[in-house]
This record gives C-alpha cells, structure tokens and sequence, in this order.
C-alpha cells in the first residue's frame, strides 16, 4: 500500500485508523474554514425551518405516504425534479464561489479561496451540476412525461423505479455530507488517474466521490433498464414505433445509452475503488498499472453521458415547437434518424476529449472526423425545428423564448465544438478556459435551457395551473444575458491561453474578463431567483392560472389527453393510436371523453423497500468512506437481508375498483362541465 | 388493421380495457425482458474486465506470469462444475415446464451443488495463489486477473445465494406464475456466467498458458 505523510490522519493507508471508528474523529470538520462554517449555519438554520414547518404542519405522515413510498411515476419523476432544483441551487453556489474568487485572484488581491478549497469546489461544482441536477431533471421528464406519451399506466418496474430514485438521492446526500464532514475531492469531475489514487488524493473526499457515485450510478442503470422496458413493451395499441412522440423516441436513445455506458462507470470507478481501498493496480504509476487506461474508460461513459443528457432535452424541444407553431413536426423520420445516428456516434468519439494524450496522429483523426460528423444530424435537427416554425403561427409563450434562446446559443456552443474537434486546434486550446466555456455554452444553452422550457411546458399538466408568464420572462432574460456575460469572456480568455482550475493568478491582465464574467454569474443568480420567485407566485395565484381542461398548449401528444394533474392512473382507458401526433387526431376528429363503462384498473401497491434500502445504503457508503468496517459489512448485511425480504412479498398488485374509477371520472365530468359554463 | 370504418366513433381512440388481461401474464414479459437488459449490462461490466485484462495482463512488474501460476487441471475441474451445472439448470427448467416441482427442486439443487463446488475450486485457487504471494498487489496483471476471475466468483456466488432463496419460495408456494418467472430469470443469469467463463477459461487460462 502507498504510504503518504498526511498531517490530518486522513489517508486510507495510514495506520492510524481506528477498529471502531475507522477514521472518524473531532478534527474532521473543517470549521476553522470561515466559508464553511457560514454555510454550515445557514444549511443548520434552513433545515431546522423546514423540518419544524413539516413537523408544525404534520406533513410527515403525508409526504412518507403519498411521495416517499409512492411507486406512481408521475410522483417520482416529481421527486427527480426537485431534487434537481435543490442540488442547482447547491452547484450554482459553487459556480458563484468560483467566479467572485477569479474575478478577485484576477484584479491582484490573493481572492478568498485557498488553492486546496478552490480545488474542491470546482469538482464539487462540475460532480453536481451533471450527476445531480442534469440528470435528476432529465430523468425527472423521462418518469413524467414518458408514461404519459406512450398511454402507460405506469412504468414496466415502478418498485425498481422508486429504488432508483432513492440511490440517486442517496447518491446526492453523501455528496452534501462531504461538505460538513471531512472534505471533498480536489481531483476535477472525473477524478482522473493517478493523481485520483491513493498516493495523491489520500484524503476521503475521493472515497466520498467514489461511493455516491457508485450508489447513485447503480440507480441510473435501473432505470435506464427500467424506462427503455417501458417503452418497448407498455406502448398504447397503435403506436408503432414510428408513431411514436420525438421526447419518447429521445427517452428511449437516452435509456438505451444509459444501460450501455454506466455500467463501464461502474466498472470504471470500481477498479479505482480496489485501487484506493485494496492497493491494486489497475490505474497506478508502479508495478504495471495504466493511468491513461483510465482516462479511456472513463470518457468511454463521459461522452455518452453528454449526448444521455441532451437527447430528451432535443426531445422536449420537438415537443415545444409543434406545439407552440400549431403545426406538426418538419421532419419526424429525419429526427428520428438524427436521434438514433447521434446515439451510435456519441460511443465512438470519447477520446476527442484527450487528443493530447499523444495517441497518434491516425487515431486523433479517426476521433477528430467522427466528432465532426455528430455535428450533421444535430444540425439536421435545428433545420428541422426551423423548418417547424416556418410559416407557423407562432405563440411567443415562455417555453419558446426558451427555445429560440437555446437555438442561437447552442449553435453557437456547437460550433465551438467543431473548432475543438480539430485536434491541432485542440493542441492549443486543451484545458484552457475555451474548453469551459465550450462545453458550459452547449450545457447551458442545451440542457439549462431545455430543462426551463419543459418545466414551464408541463408545469400545466403535473399540478393544474399554468405558471404565471412575467416572472418566468424576466427569469428567461437573466439567464440569456447572463449566460453571454458570463461565458463569451470566457472563449476570449481561452483564447489568450489561461488554463482551467486556476486559482491565482499572476498577471492582472485578464482582471476585466473575470469581472465581467462575474457580472454574468450574478445575472444568472436572478434568473434563478425570478424562477423561484415564478413558482411561488404562480402558487399563490393558482386559481387564476388554473386549467381544468388539461390542455392547455393545444397540445399533440397524449399526454395532454388526460387531466391535469393526470388520476393516479393515468388513462382511465388505454388510449389507440392512429397517427404521430394522436391527441391533435383525436381533437381533429371529434373524439369525445368516455363517460361510461369504466372497468376496474390493475396497479401497484406503494412500498417503503425502496427508501429504507436506499437509507443502509447510504449509511453503508458513509461508513465505507470513513474506513468504519464492521458498520460498512453490517449494512451490508442489513441491505442484503432486508432486499431478500422484500422478495418474500409477493402481494404487489391490486384493482382500483370501478366504482373508484367512475367516482374520479365523473368529478373530471363536473369541473368540465363547470368549466364549460 | 383497424380501418377508420371498421370502428365505432365511441371506442375508436380507446380500448375497452378486459380486466383479464391484467392477471400476472401481462407481467411476465417486460419482466424477461428487463432482465435480459440487465445481462447485457452485466455483460458491459465483463467487457471492460475482459479489456482491462488485455491491456494489464502482460505487465508482470517482475512477478509471476500466468504460466507460473496456472494449476490448469483443477481449473478444467472447475470449469466441466460450471458446465454441468448449467445442463442440470436446464432439467430443472424441463421438469418445471412439465410443472413438476419436486423435479425442479431436485435438479435445482444439484446445479447448486456444481456451483458450491465450482466456488469451492476457486477459492481454494485463489488461497493458493494467496500464500505464494501472488496477490492482486504484486502487480498489475494480477490485480486484473484477480478482479476478472474474481467478479465471475462473485457473480456466481450471488446466483447460488438467489438460488437458496428461490428453493425457499418454491417450497412454500409451488410453481405459481411469479416463481416460474423467478426461474427462469435465474437461469438466464446461470447460463450468462456459464458464458462468460468460457470467454475467461479461454481467454485467461488456456492463452495465458500456451504464452
């Protein structure tokens, strides 16, 4: 084992681990950091508020029964988002963190980070934002929307997708818990060999990183399974594939890429583990270990990953601009076609992201022709959207100035792209500020963007109200504006040649470019504030946004068929599918709700299995990276027993009775109806 | 094909649902389905060993190669357990298709058995290895090899385990739909790793003997 001098007793391989306590001790929180401290008494504050105004308004009884044990995907896919919400709100202190340190370590003063803390937030920072809020929301949409689309009741395993939804949060708590105990990893988001093995980065905030993304890594992949089973099985009759809405097809490329490539992160990030934990070496510098094998393996997931989340928000698009144009999609094979051509080709491009590693001149070009030509079906794509609006009569609601922000911004990220497919060009602008900037402006201007824009879109239909429009336009002009403040500085920075991850700086030079930079991240700060402010108002104004016809787009597809929010059930009959857009068919052709002659309806029981094995689980991840051994194997043990267990459980299922689904359908009659008047 | 006349107005955008068609059968097939899925995942995990192997395998660091360490007979012993045991599987599978459940359970437990044997084989190899200091430590190549052998050992040892548990409920309740399911998706996963030992007995064993 690689033995390191390490001051604060925190290394894996030091001796001084406790029997009991692993390497658990008073000095392992870090509150002789100012910074941390703070946060730690705002989060102490904060929490006690919501904990008491739960307790105060006795919702704990509600939230375990109708959201924490819910199996209902409509709820889950809830759960995603807002877990979502909560880590970019996490992230995007970070983000800020970072950029008033630069703008001040760029003007001449030393900033208020150190190197060591700096380093940690921006892993903090890039380790949130894609695994914690990108794919929460993503995932949030593909749980909601999906079922909906497709005329399913459910999903193919809704316990499974409970269970996922939990180790995802699981995932998300470990990583919130590094921040008060102990620390965490300084060795960027994808923990890049060696300096990740034990001999650089002793301290637990790798084990930390390795555990909740091991835990919450196993969660995408059952749901990856879980949606991509849906889709193929649970389909309305008549919906062949070809018939099937744009976000569906996405969600299922999107699913089919997740059960493809996490389990080479989990394999991945597991040799790195045995390499840590048991001193191996898969990924060291002695006895024949390979660090560059990890870089390979770990862009082998990392570049899917990027194409796992904008896929659906592709799809949420498509969605958006039929929609709000009246006309249906240009171009539905050809999106679909785009849609499976960028799946395959974003498995085969990842080493574009280390064209300097020095693998030769024919495999750069090999990756660097396969990177450029992703950039013709998504340009397909835009032309398609384009094409949509042509001589549409466009609504400007909110989610399409999201849409219109995002196509300027996104070619314009993706063109940057194409400059770094180069890889001579890349030679030079490899790890500069132009690569952040780059890969920020496709994320934001694609995922952030998208993500807004379906919020808005089928707010609608999860809660029955529309949001309220001003708020949600001034949240729109913050972050557009902000965006370009923030990054466009940042492309020219690249340019000169500053590097990333740099915390000092020597030459006040760039001081104007950091400062603006700044400005932008504040703009976008109240754009995310004006968002929050829009849910809040919206909420109190509920009555006035209300919809109760569960249309309130004009919508095409069937989600919008049902009411808003949809029955626990969804479809109180399976819907039949004739053509790509069915609900605009159905609304064309008169189609009239059925009133009569409901049938009980099969569904699943709720079930606490997924929380409780999510909370050993989580238990077992913190014991692990703390060396507590006899803990780690006890929940282990807890975990293993308690999933046999739920085995033993064999009454899974029961008949909504008829009468309950009349009693439902006709109260939806009587609002109709009074709506009507 | 439905055609637009075909169909009366009233049920033409939806169906009548037939709560018959809601029974466990309607279950039974994404259930196959996701669990093929998941091999394939599995087998994703596989892959990466199996490459992590090809790119480490040959970096002794001055220790011991494969032809050094090798025992090859017992590991053919080995193998011939796990081969056995995934025909003994298939009986099982026969017997249950003719619902026969003492048939079932008694091949099932036999495969068991050529599992405990197969995990016994090798925990006796891995030991063995073990004291002559042969560990996944020494260097690269082992620490591969230990994890790609080493990951099939766990795997098999989770089905013998899910195997138990499944003769468990199999006893108390019978050939109900939900065990048949149970059945087969364990013996999809036994032949998978049947499969995978193959590609690790030819890949790992013999190539590395021959070189």
């Amino acid at each position: 084992m690689a033995t390191s001098s390490d001051p604060h007793g925190l290394a894996s391989g030091s001796v001084d681990i406790d029997p009991f306590w692993g390497k658990l001790s008073w000095d392992i929180f870090p509150f002789y950091d100012p910074i941390v401290l703070g946060t730690f008494i705002g989060v102490v504050i904060l929490g006690l508020a919501v904990v008491g105004a739960i307790t105060y308004y006795r919702l704990w009884g509600y939230l375990w029964k109708e959201w924490f044990t819910s199996i209902d995907h409509k709820k889950i896919g809830i759960m995603y988002m807002v877990l979502g919400l909560i880590m970019l709100l996490r992230g995007f202190a970070d983000a800020l963190l970072m950029r008033g340190h630069q703008a001040m370590a760029a003007s001449g003063s030393e900033g208020y980070l150190n190197a060591h803390h700096y380093d940690q937030i921006f892993t903090a920072h890039g380790v949130i934002m894609i695994f914690f809020v990108a794919m929460p929301f993503v995932t949030g949409f593909m749980n909601y929307v999906m079922p909906l689309q497709i005329g399913a009741r459910d999903v193919a395993f809704p316990f499974l997708n409970n269970l996922s939804f939990w180790l995802t949060v699981s995932g998300a708590i470990l990583i919130m818990i590094s921040l008060f105990v102990g620390e965490f990893s300084t060795a960027g988001w994808l923990a890049y060999a060696p300096y990740s093995g034990l001999e650089y980065s002793p301290s637990v905030g790798m084990d930390y990183y390795l555990w909740a993304l091991n835990i919450a890594g196993v969660g995408t992949t059952l749901s990856g399974i879980n949606l991509v089973v849906t889709i193929v099985k649970m389909r309305a009759p008549g919906m062949t594939y070809m018939r099937m809405p744009i976000f569906t097809w996405t969600a299922l490329c999107t699913n089919i890429l997740i059960v493809a490539t996490f389990p080479v992160l989990a394999a991945t990030l597991a040799l790195l583990t045995a390499d840590r934990y048991l001193g191996t070496h898969f990924f060291t510098n002695e006895l024949g270990g390979n660090p560059m094998m990890y870089v390979n393996l770990i862009w082998i997931w990392g570049h899917p990953e990027v194409y796992i989340l904008i896929l659906p928000i592709f799809g949420i698009f498509s969605e958006i601009v039929p929609t709000f144009t009246g006309k249906r999609l240009f171009g539905y094979t050809s999106m679909v076609y785009a849609t499976c051509v960028i799946m395959i080709l974003s498995y085969i491009v990842w080493l574009h992201h280390f064209f300097t590693m020095g693998a030769g001149a024919n495999v750069n070009s090999f990756f660097g022709i396969t990177t450029m030509i992703i950039s013709i079906p998504t340009g397909a794509k835009i032309f398609n959207w384009l094409f949509t609006m042509y001589k549409g009569r466009i609504r400007f609601e909110t989610p399409m100035l999201w849409v219109m922000g995002f196509m300027l911004t996104f070619v314009i990220g993706g063109m940057t792209g194409v400059l770094l497919a180069v890889p001579p060009a890349d030679y030079v602008l490899h790890n500069s500020l132009f690569l952040v900037a780059h890969f920020h402006n496709v994320i934001i201007g694609g995922v952030v963007f998208g993500v807004f824009a379906g919020i808005i879109y089928w707010w609608p239909k999860a809660f029955g109200f529309k949001l309220e429009p001003f708020w949600g336009k001034v949240s729109f002009w913050c972050w557009l504006i902000g965006f370009y403040l923030a990054f466009m500085p940042l492309y020219v920075l690249g340019l000169m040649g500053v590097t990333r991850r740099l915390s000092q700086f020597e030459d006040t030079f760039y001081s104007v470019y950091f400062i603006i930079a700044l400005f932008g991240a504040l703009f976008v700060a109240a754009g995310i504030a004006a968002f929050l402010v829009q849910i809040v108002q919206s909420i109190r104004k509920r009555d006035e946004l209300r919809d109760v016809t569960g249309d309130p787009w004009n919508g095409r597809t069937l989600e919008w068929s049902t009411s808003s929010p949809p029955p626990y059930y969804n479809f109180a009959f399976t819907p039949r599918v004739y053509e790509i857009d069915a609900f605009a068919q159905m609304k064309r052709e008169g189609f009239v709700r059925p009133t009569t002659g409901f049938v009980p309806i099969h569904m699943p029981h709720s079930t606490a299995t997924g929380v409780v094995l999510a909370a050993i689980l989580t238990v077992m991840g913190f014991a692990l990276v703390w060396h507590v051994y006899w803990l780690a194997a006890a929940s282990f043990a807890a975990a293993l027993l308690y999933g046999i267990g739920h085995t033993f459980n064999y009454n899974r299922d029961y008949d909504i009775p008829a009468d309950e689904v009349r009693g439902i359908e006709d109260q939806r009659s009587a609002q109709l109806a009074q709506a009507a008047e | 094909m439905m055609t637009d006349s075909a169909v009366t107005d009233a049920s033409k955008f939806y169906v009548l649902d037939d709560p018959h068609h809601d029974g466990d059968h309607a279950h039974e097939p994404p259930t196959m389905l996701g669990f093929w899925i998941y091999l394939m995942s599995d087998c994703l995990i596989f892959g990466i060993l199996f490459a992590v192997y090809a790119v480490l395998g040959q970096n002794y660091a001055a220790g011991p190669s494969p032809a050094d360490l090798f025992d090859i007979e017992m590991i053919l012993v080995a193998t011939f357990a796990l081969l056995f045991s995934s025909v003994t599987f298939g009986f099982a599978v026969m017997r249950m298709d003719h619902g026969d459940l003492r048939g079932t359970i008694f091949w099932l437990v036999i495969t068991g058995l050529f599992g405990a044997a197969f995990l016994y084989l090798e925990y006796e190899e891995f030991s063995h290895l073990w004291h002559i200091g042969a560990t996944p430590m020494a260097s690269a190549f082992l620490s591969s090899f230990f994890f790609l052998v080493g990951t099939h050992g766990l795997h098999v040892t989770a089905g013998t385990i899910w195997l138990i548990v499944l003769l468990v409920q199999l006893s108390q309740r019978g050939l109900t739909p939900a065990n048949t399911r149970r059945v087969m998706c364990l013996s999809l996963f036994w032949h998978f790793l049947d499969l995978i030992w193959i590609g690790v007995y030819s890949l790992v064993y013999l190539t590395g003997v021959l070189l």
